[in-house]
């Protein structure tokens, strides 16, 4: 398996979208555990969740998974394919937010918690309902940060 | 637990708004505020000649994408087909890792950027976010809508 082929990989645009529903819903229950030690435990699962959905796109997570077997099976094929790239960065700000709430919350600091899983929450959902593009919206800014200390 | 309840109701609300907000502006036309008559950095008809392409006659639609933004490749077969069935129209598509020059002379902030230019190559106006074939017909109505340019004549 080669990491980075000259043409990534296609995948079915609504997968990333019922995967991010998925998430939605656990972070929500994490928002609702409020900062304890369950909160801790359900929010490293959804971070864990995202790393391979970051090194590979979507489709290698569990939730791509659940949609894969239970879900696309019953749909009509997609009208197109989507490049795995713009998701893939998704799932790469979903890691960093959810995990700068893990980190945070294993060091002690519980009540970084709900904000971690609301901020994502609230990607997460948009995401799932409006198809909200966050490679679109965040890859220029992420740039000028990166070349910000000229 | 109220607290929670409360939270994630305030949550609710934001994404809400957030996603309507979100959703009619995309790919919203928005003209251009003319800028003083004959000003050179209004006008794109060098960037046009570096890439080896003639201003359409009605309009030309450059395009500024991102290879991580989804919505760039449905705007460009949108805008590639509406260029392919209407005489006079071009679409150029530039990605933003190419030419970070042009990303700072448009200012632009959003993938995908689309700038409506007229057959002179100035721009008339502009839409961010996906574009609908409703909303590339919408950005052809401005163009030919826009005064012409009183100096070029």
């Amino acid at each position: 398996m080669s990491l980075e082929t000259s043409s990534p990989p296609r995948i079915d645009p609504r997968g990333p979208r019922v995967g991010a529903g998925i998430t939605a819903v656990l972070l929500a229950v994490v928002v609702l555990l409020g900062p304890t030690t369950s909160a801790l435990v359900l929010l490293t699962v959804v971070a864990l969740s995202f790393v391979p959905g970051a090194v590979r796109g979507p489709q290698a997570t569990w939730q791509g998974w659940l949609f894969r077997t239970l879900i696309r099976p019953r749909l009509a094929p997609p009208e197109e394919l989507e490049d795995v790239r713009p998701p893939r960065f998704a799932q790469t700000v979903g890691l960093v937010v959810t995990g700068v709430g893990v980190v945070a919350g294993w060091a002690g600091a519980l009540a970084v918690l709900p904000w971690a899983a609301g901020l994502a929450f609230v990607a997460a959902a948009l995401n799932a309902t409006v198809g909200l593009c966050l490679g679109c919206e965040l890859y220029l800014l992420g740039r000028r940060l990166r070349r910000a200390p000229s | 637990m109220t607290a929670q309840w409360t939270a994630l109701v305030a949550l609710l609300v934001v994404t809400t708004v957030l996603g309507l907000v979100w959703r009619s502006a995309q790919g919203r036309v928005r003209a251009t505020a003319p800028s003083g008559d004959d000003d050179a950095d209004a006008r794109w008809t060098d960037e046009l000649a570096a890439q080896g392409v003639a201003p359409g006659e009605r309009v030309t639609f450059l395009q500024l994408s991102a290879e991580v933004c989804s919505a760039c490749r449905s705007t460009a077969r949108t805008l590639g087909s509406l260029a392919a069935e209407e005489p006079g129209v071009v679409h150029l598509e530039i990605d933003v890792d190419d030419r970070p020059d042009l990303v700072r002379r448009a200012q632009v902030h959003r993938t995908p950027t689309v700038l409506v230019l007229d057959g002179t190559g100035a721009e008339v106006a502009r839409a961010s976010g996906g574009m609908t074939p409703a909303r590339a017909r919408e950005a052809l109505g401005s163009v030919e809508a826009a005064p012409v340019p009183g100096r070029t004549a």
